[in-house]
């Protein structure tokens, strides 16, 4: 006896996930943020703040894999430079674990605003129509006419460079994108019957569109953001680069970047490695991003 | 026709305030008193009071906004200037020089950077995107995906630099600092500059490509004994580079502003090194004129792109004859494609 | 009656994926004389468009494989034709219209065109040539030769469909392979473009492959009928023969779940069970789990192509008894 064509029992979230993870691309690069995030999370663990933050001049450009004393604290200890040292002899590796908590948290923190704030206005948008979805829309429009980077980049050249600053301008250069997502969602979701047999049974507007029109526009919202993420994240270098966002002697990628950038020639270490970092990340994150959108494409490709 | 174009350009007008607004309104809220910054440091609040209502700077917001736009006249000649619809802002804190005079003199040179960019990218991407998409899961493919995903993950600023380290610095083949006299020196700051772009278009060409050969007027053209070559490229590829024209479009608006931001790393002498200059040494004349050009000659340069689509693809225009009839989705449509990935 | 035009010999074809292989086609023989129209029956899965594709050389490129058998066309055996070769014949002497009008043709060129790019390709007329002919053949199938320049999306459903048979016939081929021609469209356009074909074939002399799931509308072009069911023919003859006295236990099957508007009916009968998963056929006679005559030996043994009252059968009930 055969068995008939086989059914896969899977849920949807199930069926997603499997999708997911044949994706070995995208696996990876969830692998690498999970990487991140855990070492961000034990910065201090592994080192201390004060130490990455102080000069250690004598042991300046020290080339990846020194061993050389440093001054902790009054005392003189044996320290293994990993990847070497930059110009004030901080311990570039350090640097970059920290620098690795300062890009998750922003990025982290700028998409959860955006998604949050430009996820509602785009719900009532899509929702209520007439005036103000009339409003909402044209204000995004007039946003995203602006580029994102110029935008990001008048707002903290304006408020004075500083971590808060960035996250506020950051955060708010993406919120049109998820204005107009979400309203497009509910758009498509709103006429459709269940919300109205939702009505019918007297449920208040609010609960409507949180328990039933909005879990139908995650799947877009969720790309979006993590490559948002992404985005975030390299804004916030570029901004660092230029001196508008971290201030020296706080690590960030960018900064590390633009302090590296006069002694090219004789320390590269200096250059290559926070590089490295942020195309890492940003790559892990647009591969997570690809993954999920083609997981969640409802095309079935075979 | 021409009352689409009509149509289409009114269009730009809440543009052009909105972002007018949005950045004055910036440099308004922005901390810092430009009054008491230029009078030396022992001034007196009565100097500072009386400098500040000689530059205009104690009027109302909308006064000042109007100003910024129109022009202001005040007390003495020293602080006026014609405003933005005259390309004047007054001058430069540092250089004392009219900001708009010293934008527009580098302006070229940013465009001409982009431009190079531009020509690069589709010299690339388009070619390896259908060379990928024919060879799906070669070798070939593999390496220009992978290239494809670097690139759109690394940072601008750090390739430049690397690029300096390694064809400036280590072979010695091109030179570090950019100047548009010197073609030599324009081709680290252009590959630089056209790495995202390339990459976007790469894999929008190869998805579009493959999206393509599977439809089945291709498998028809096959069945009528066609030579796969001439499938390909009469067949697959027209129709495959409908979006990818799309995207290229977009990346114009993308790579003008890209060429800002990565002039600095080369020096080079375009509006995007003025900025940052302009940015490190708080002369905000020069950054609010700066920000402000750009930003609008971002959203005409879309426009302008939007407009040629309609000449392209006559569907494009008779959607925006109907989507214009209900006018709240004008701009969306305009922008909304802008953002596809 | 001489050597058939067509032979198909013992065809077996497989598709390979990641995860399975389907056996789509598994030992199919059939022989058609010039002029023949033959209809191939079946549901969806059965293995009719792999068939046709396999004739033409079509199969999807990675996966699927002709594993064994041959297939002779005029003498030629095309399943071990080269690609050159191969091209000469597809849309020349042998062509193929494919289920869905809407998607057949490319959206940017317009028709004209397209119809005549096939002339262009195998006789090498000129543009002005081809374009003449085109507008013939257009004609031919009841459109008017001022729409040549129009693009596809001007036409309806069935006059696309019309379009994709004038471009299939523009070099006179010797074979035509219809896969569900009239499946996508409105049932009165079912009716015209179906009438169109059988003209066409009764003017031309093509010989035809239809390919369909529907018993009504072979039964109003073919002479000679096969019935497939899991990759194999479980019956093959005269159309006659079998629509009047089927044999085979599936083909009763498949007459027995036509509503019937002469006798009352209470439920519409139909065939238990599913047709079953290609990558995992059932041992001896595909057919046997829902079978309603099955024996033990079903199970176990496969059953051969059995002459029978001058049609072929794959039953073991008939398998023993000749």
């Amino acid at each position: 006896m055969s068995s008939p064509v086989k059914l896969h029992h899977r849920t949807p979230w199930q069926e997603f996930w499997y999708r997911f993870r044949k994706n070995k691309l995208a696996v990876a690069g969830m692998g690498v943020i999970l990487l991140y995030v855990s070492i961000a999370l034990c910065a201090d663990i592994f080192y201390s703040w004060d130490f990455i933050v102080g000069n250690q001049i004598p042991n300046a450009f020290a080339p990846v894999g020194v061993r050389a004393r440093v001054d902790v604290g009054g005392k003189q200890v044996e320290h293994l430079y990993i990847l070497g040292a930059d110009n004030f002899g901080r311990d570039v590796l350090g640097r970059m674990i920290h620098g690795a908590r300062v890009s998750m948290i922003i990025g982290f923190v700028t998409i959860a605003f955006a998604v949050l704030v430009g996820g509602t206005l785009g719900a009532i948008a899509g929702f209520y129509g007439g005036v103000l979805e009339t409003v909402i829309m044209r204000g995004a429009d007039i946003l995203l006419a602006i580029p994102n980077m110029l935008f990001a980049l008048a707002i903290v050249a304006a408020m004075g460079p500083s971590f808060q600053n960035l996250l506020l301008a950051i955060g708010i250069t993406s919120i049109p994108i998820y204005v107009r997502l979400v309203r497009a969602s509910v758009l498509t979701v709103k006429d459709q019957e269940f919300v109205e047999a939702a009505r019918a049974l007297g449920a208040r507007d609010g609960r409507i569109i949180l328990r039933h029109v909005l879990p139908n526009c995650m799947a877009p919202v969720i790309v979006q953001a993590t490559l948002g993420i992404a985005q975030s994240i390299l804004s916030a270098t570029f901004l660092s680069f230029l001196g508008l966002g971290i201030q020296p002697p706080a690590p960030e990628w960018g900064n590390m970047l633009s302090e590296a950038r006069p002694y090219i020639i004789s320390a590269p270490h200096t250059l290559i490695f926070p590089g490295l970092a942020i195309m890492t990340v940003i790559l892990a994150y647009n591969l997570i991003g690809d993954g999920l959108r083609d997981a969640l494409d409802p095309k079935l490709r075979r | 026709m021409l009352r689409y174009l009509f149509h289409r350009i009114l269009q730009l007008v809440p543009v052009i305030l909105g972002v007018t607004l949005i950045v004055f309104t910036l440099t308004y809220i922005a901390p810092g008193d430009p009054a008491r910054l230029l009078l030396p440091q022992d001034a007196s609040d009565e100097e500072v009071a009386q400098l500040k209502h000689a530059m205009g700077l104690d009027r109302s917001f909308f006064i000042q906004y109007y100003h910024f736009l129109f022009g202001y006249d005040g007390p003495g000649d020293s602080f006026d200037y014609k405003g933005l619809f005259a390309l004047d802002l007054g001058r430069s804190y540092v250089s004392n020089r009219p900001v708009f005079g010293t934008i527009l003199e580098r302006f070229p040179n940013t465009v001409l950077l982009s431009t190079v960019a531009l020509l690069l990218s589709i010299l690339v991407s388009i070619p390896f995107g259908i060379i990928s998409a024919t060879k799906q899961y070669s070798k070939t493919d593999m390496v220009v995906t992978v290239l494809a995903l670097v690139g759109i993950s690394m940072p601008a600023f750090w390739l430049g630099m690397l690029l300096i380290w390694i064809f400036s610095v280590q072979l010695k083949l091109f030179p570090s600092l950019a100047v548009p006299s010197n073609p030599l020196s324009i081709v680290l700051p252009a590959i630089t500059l056209a790495a995202m772009s390339t990459a976007v278009q790469t894999r929008m060409t190869r998805s579009s490509m493959l999206e393509v050969m599977r439809q089945d007027y291709i498998r028809t053209a096959r069945a009528k004994g066609l030579d796969e070559k001439v499938v390909i490229r009469k067949h697959a590829l027209r129709n495959a580079l409908i979006p990818v024209v799309t995207v290229v479009g977009i990346q114009v608006g993308q790579l003008l502003v890209g060429a800002v931001l990565t002039e600095t790393v080369f020096s080079y002498p375009g509006i995007g090194t003025i900025m940052v200059d302009a940015i490190n040494r708080k002369d905000t004349p020069q950054i609010l004129a700066s920000v402000v050009f750009m930003a609008l000659i971002f959203a005409v340069v879309n426009l302008i792109i939007d407009i040629l689509y309609a000449f392209i693809d006559p569907r494009i225009k008779a959607q925006y004859l109907q989507a214009g009839k209900r006018k709240k989705r004008g701009l969306f449509h305009v922008i909304s494609r802008k953002t596809t990935p | 009656m001489g050597k058939p035009q067509l032979s198909i010999q013992d065809l077996r074809v497989e598709y390979h994926t990641d995860e399975e292989v389907v056996h789509a086609v598994n030992g199919i023989s059939l022989d058609l004389e010039e002029g023949e129209s033959l209809g191939l029956v079946g549901e969806t899965g059965a293995g009719k468009t792999t068939t046709a594709l396999s004739i033409l050389g079509l199969l999807p490129k990675p996966n699927g494989k002709i594993t064994g058998g041959s297939i002779f066309f005029e003498g030629k055996e095309l399943s071990k034709m080269g690609e050159e070769e191969m091209r000469k014949i597809r849309g020349n002497r042998i062509s193929m219209i494919f289920q869905d009008p809407m998607t057949s043709l490319n959206p940017i060129f317009t028709v004209g065109e397209q119809i005549a790019e096939a002339l262009e390709v195998h006789f090498s007329l000129s543009k002005e040539q081809a374009e003449g002919r085109a507008a013939e053949l257009l004609e031919l199938v009841g459109i008017k030769r001022n729409r040549m320049k129009e693009y596809p999306h001007q036409f309806s459903g069935g006059m696309k469909q019309r379009v994709v048979i004038a471009m299939a016939l523009a070099c006179n081929p010797k074979l035509l392979l219809a896969d569900e021609p009239t499946t996508a469209l409105d049932v009165t356009i079912q009716a015209q473009v179906l009438r169109m074909i059988r003209d066409l074939k009764r003017r031309m002399q093509t010989t035809l492959i239809l390919i369909s799931h529907d018993l009504g509308v072979v039964a109003q072009i073919c002479s000679t009928v096969a019935i497939m069911y899991a990759g194999k023919i479980m019956e093959y003859g005269k159309l006659e023969d079998v629509f009047r006295n089927p044999l085979h236990p599936y083909t009763e099957g498949l007459f027995a779940s036509i509503p019937r508007l002469d006798r009352s009916q209470r439920r519409l009968s139909s065939i238990p069970g599913l047709i079953p998963d290609p990558s995992n056929l059932p041992s001896g006679c595909v057919f046997h789990p829902r079978c309603p005559y099955r024996m033990d030996s079903c199970s176990q043994v496969v059953p051969r192509a059995t002459e029978w009252k001058g049609r072929k059968v794959q039953c073991l009930k008939y398998q023993e008894l000749s």
